[in-house]
């Protein structure tokens, strides 16, 4: 077997130094009843490399890539062009192959990106400090609420409309044991009450107000006025971001006044990948930095006075705190972090403006088209790159009609919001630099048929 | 940014201190010592304007943002494509990796990472199809997620899998919360949860994080759980028991079956840690001993890639009892179709109303998955049964062949399973401790074992080779264990104290950074106002 060095001669001459007559003898602690004399039934045996390739290409030929036509589908998961270059650096396999940096004097390849992480995180942000990545946008925005309440010793949190509901429903899932209160509010499609509603709902047992920007329907909104009505009554601000690149031309939730920004970073340097591996962001005000959940990377210095990085405030976390722990994460996404910032560090600042401009100059040329078209009515205002259509008839046959043509048109909010028929009729579509004037033309006219 | 100082390589100090040092250090220019070279942070190097990244020209429209546009500078630095290439190249170089060499960290399955799995992850029919594409476009990904399902279910004799959980603590999240919703279904509010002293941190912290009270079991003499303490504490007030089987001494657990009945009599769950299930896979079904649920790490068993610490992957299998209980979404099988489940209500037969709802935004990390599948396809089952085998008489003889030299507090209690346990008394009155070991393995180019951990053994360090070492690999480092540890016992402490002396860095002031600190680069004139 390829993997495996040990030859049947080394077996029997490590038996021998191991002082074990055979490799039964070293199971002998397995109770009889669960001892297994054979390999298990029901499943193939080992296989050459090329027949695996054969099985796993075979199923792969089965899906439609997002590549292989025109493709519009977001809603919290983005395609994007990710450069060449990215994907040798995560391939190296010093970053591949090496563990979470606890030797910190020879992981300091490990430790330097993360730092150079964080600071582009925080900088994205508008925000002092952001940590060293979380399992996804859903589970950060988790636990910003749960160290909302560490901060304000309060329990409410209430969560806007716009919120992505899979996010909702994770938070609803992960407080359902913990003393925290989730105040959630039906969307429509015209969320322009929201926020100013929630301004007025705060008070003084509300931990956080939870937003979403550019919201789950694409909309973009001002989150100013928020902000001082949480900070009026002593609660805090969760932003989140599921589509980064937007921060590349909105303007940061660091400067309408977040407490906390939490995000989807799967945008920069990674694939779609089916939903994950993707990178949940983190990031805070440098006051509340010791309250906060996850692996931080920061500065210091070694014996002989270089600068080095390590992991630090580990009191916080779970392998010294055990059950006081400010959250239970260990692994998390450290190469989805290096994808990160490769790609950021090849965009910089220019470039990221630039490829925002595009997916939203892009967004505009499709949603004018789209809104010509007779039974469509593009429902958001202010958007990005992303924007909800109102059609006349319900959008969930609609969008698996225009797959049959060969056109992934976006999601559905039917399946985003089973049983709220208000929305049945709602779809959001995602442009981003990828999408051709030929993608163009050929959503038009699918829709424009399927519509008909 | 990009002012060409080089600050993390001062210029050697030619000072009094420096001549009295005990190595001759070659002085350079550029701070660079042959292949060992220096390389500063991108914000030092790179410039808001330049780019790397060649990009379509913006069409001209009229802005849609609402007013919103960003105005101030964010202060990113970009750098052209070679400079990015050569930056984050250099800085790989500074780490230790399986790819280089033995990685004997205890717990954490250190084994080599196929790079058939990476080929197959980045097929364009996975890596490129997007978790809200209709069911229709994605069958063959469902099919994948159901295969790896058919596997992890055979493998560990248990009726269901749960696999959306990201990572090894999401995984005990999502069993314990099972748990809970189980109790909590039949109205049953208990309180508190057992786990053994020599637990990984984050069983109590997982059981904190569902509302439960942690006790402490402690172990016995001879590193197991002791069944008498167990059995006296058990009672209505107990939800469940976490262990892990093989234990973090790395020894199974005889008395398993016993636990599991005792547990299940005192109407509690059995959650086990399946951290550790490389010892025993192909070997033991962990339902055959009478768990109710237990994660597994991908990537430790099925080798799929830490990446300097994640992504990870923890689906959960669970008992016929906590089935009912598993998160959303999951795969189904109606006819030659694949189905997405994504809701509850959305069943016609409702068997999974009581599912306590969904774990992430979408469906779990598809990326290892297909990594994990093709581990297990080129193993096959008998391959894996294989891979325990190897990876337990590995440890045996890494084992017997230091017990002479280190303290092997278990050793006498019969063979290890895949991962050696020993302690530092050996090198009680010498000043020197665990840490000092581990500093001086790294001189040796190695990575060290875990330290420290678990907590039930003084100054643990534990090893643990995995099945993908050579006899050729284990004897050298064998070798380099027992030349340090003897040269530690013998000469002055104080070379030891000061270890590494050879890795890219020396000891790193860890106090220095917590006590203040610097999670984020600051442009120079920023830190000196601030000052």
């Amino acid at each position: 077997m390829r993997y495996l060095p040990l030859t049947d001669t080394d077996r029997r001459d490590m038996l021998r130094v191991v002082g074990a007559p055979d490799i039964d003898a070293l199971f002998a602690d397995v109770p009889h009843a669960a001892r297994l004399d054979a390999p298990i039934a029901g499943l193939s045996h080992h296989m050459p490399e090329m027949l695996v390739e054969r099985h796993l290409g075979a199923l792969a030929a089965k899906n439609m890539t997002a590549s292989g036509g025109p493709f519009f589908v977001g809603a919290g998961a983005y395609k994007h062009h990710v450069p060449a270059s990215v994907d040798h650096i995560i391939q190296r396999g010093e970053f591949l192959t090496s563990y979470t940096p606890y030797q910190p004097e020879i992981a300091q390849g490990t430790l330097q990106v993360l730092f150079e992480f964080q600071t582009q995180v925080a900088r994205l942000t508008g925000m002092e400090v952001a940590n060293a990545s979380m399992y996804d946008g859903s589970t950060a925005m988790t636990e910003a609420v749960f160290m909302a309440r560490r901060v304000t010793r309060r329990k409410v949190a209430r969560v806007s409309s716009g919120v992505h509901p899979h996010y909702v429903n994770v938070l609803k899932t992960l407080t359902r044991f913990t003393d925290d209160e989730v105040v959630t509010r039906l969307p429509d499609f015209t969320p322009d009450d929201d926020l100013a509603e929630l301004a007025a709902a705060v008070d003084g047992d509300t931990s956080c107000v939870v937003v979403q920007n550019p919201n789950v329907f694409g909309h973009v909104a001002d989150l100013a006025p928020l902000a001082a009505a949480c900070h009026a009554a002593g609660a805090l601000l969760v932003v989140v971001v599921t589509e980064v690149i937007s921060l590349g031309l909105v303007r940061s939730p660091g400067e309408m006044g977040a407490d906390i920004v939490v995000g989807e970073g799967q945008s920069i340097g990674n694939g779609l990948n089916f939903g994950g591996p993707y990178l949940g962001l983190f990031a805070c005000r440098e006051k509340h930095v010791r309250m906060m959940p996850g692996r931080l990377c920061g500065e210091t210095v070694d014996a002989d006075g270089r600068r080095g990085f390590v992991l630090t405030l580990s009191t916080r976390e779970q392998h010294i705190r055990r059950e006081k722990a400010t959250s239970n994460i260990c692994t998390n996404s450290g190469l989805c972090a290096l994808a990160f910032t490769v790609h950021l560090s090849l965009l910089g600042e220019s470039g990221l403006r630039k490829l925002a401009a595009l997916n939203h100059a892009r967004a505009v040329q499709l949603a004018d088209r789209l809104g010509r078209i007779p039974g469509v009515e593009v429902v958001t205002r202010a958007f990005f790159n992303e924007f909800t259509l109102r059609l006349r008839q319900e959008a969930r046959p609609v969008v698996r009609k225009l797959a049959d043509k060969g056109v992934l048109g976006g999601v559905s909010l039917g399946r985003l919001y089973p049983g709220i028929a208000a929305l049945d009729h709602g779809m959001v579509v995602a442009v981003t630099e990828t999408a051709t004037d030929a993608d163009f033309d050929a959503f038009e006219d699918a829709l424009d048929e399927v519509l008909a | 940014m990009g002012n060409g100082r080089w600050p993390s390589c001062p210029t050697p100090d030619p000072s009094p201190e420096g001549e009295g040092s005990k190595k001759e250090e070659t002085m350079t220019y550029t701070g660079n010592r042959g292949l060992m070279l220096e390389e500063p942070l991108l914000f030092e190097k790179g410039a808001p304007d330049r780019c790397g990244v060649d990009l379509p020209d913006v069409p001209a429209v009229a802005s849609r943002l609402g007013g919103l546009d960003r105005h101030r500078p964010i202060g990113l630095p970009g750098m052209s494509e070679p400079d990015v290439v050569r930056h984050f190249t250099r800085l790989s170089r500074q780490n230790y990796a399986i790819d280089m060499g033995i990685f004997p960290l205890g717990s954490c399955t250190m084994k080599h990472n196929p790079r058939l799995n990476e080929k197959m992850a980045r097929l364009p029919g996975f890596a490129d199809i997007h978790p809200l594409q209709p069911e229709a476009t994605v069958q063959g990904a469902l099919a994948l997620i159901d295969q790896l399902a058919h596997w992890l279910t055979t493998l560990t004799n248990m009726p269901a899998v749960a696999m959306s959980p990201k990572a090894g603590a999401h995984g005990e999240l999502c069993g314990m919360l099972a748990i809970r919703a189980a109790h909590d279904a039949r109205g049953d509010a208990r309180k508190v949860v057992l786990v053994p002293e020599s637990a990984h941190g984050t069983n109590p912290a997982t059981a904190a994080f569902c509302g439960y009270a942690v006790e402490n079991i402690p172990a016995d003499a001879r590193g197991r759980v002791d069944l008498a303490a167990m059995r006296a504490r058990l009672g209505p007030d107990v939800a469940a028991v976490m262990i892990t089987n093989p234990n973090t001494c790395g020894l199974f657990e005889p008395d398993m079956i016993a636990i599991c009945d005792a547990v299940h009599a005192a109407g509690a769950f059995v959650y086990c840690d399946g951290a550790n299930f490389n010892a025993i896979v192909g070997r033991v079904r962990p339902g055959d001993l009478g768990i109710d649920a237990m994660h597994i790490n991908l990537h430790k068993t099925f080798s799929t890639p830490h990446g300097g610490g994640g992504p990870g992957s923890g689906p959960v299998v669970f008992s016929a009892a906590l089935a009912p209980f598993a998160p959303l979404p999951f795969v189904r099988k109606v006819g030659e179709r694949f189905e997405l489940v994504e809701e509850a209500q959305a069943l016609a037969s409702n068997d999974h109303d009581l599912s306590f709802g969904r774990m992430v935004a979408f469906h779990g990390q598809m990326g290892m998955f297909v990594r994990a599948l093709s581990y297990m396809l080129s193993h096959g089952a008998d391959g894996l049964r294989q891979v325990a085998e190897d990876a337990v008489l590995n440890a045996n003889y890494v084992l017997r062949s230091l017990e002479d030299v280190f303290t092997a507090p278990f050793a006498a209690s019969g063979p290890c399973m895949h991962e050696a346990l020993f302690s530092d008394d050996f090198l009680e009155g010498t000043g020197l401790t665990t840490l000092d070991l581990a500093k001086a393995l790294i001189d040796e180019g190695f990575h060290p074992m875990t330290m420290y951990f678990p907590l039930v053994v003084h100054g643990a360090m534990l090893v643990e080779p995995t099945e993908t070492e050579s006899k050729a690999s284990l004897d050298q480092l064998i070798g380099a264990l027992r030349s340090v540890a003897t040269r530690m016992l013998a000469e002055p402490a104080e070379a030891f104290k000061t270890s590494p002396h050879l890795a890219p860095r020396r000891r790193l002031d860890e106090t220095a950074a917590a006590r203040r600190p610097v999670l984020t680069w600051r442009e120079p004139e920023e830190l000196a106002a601030a000052e």
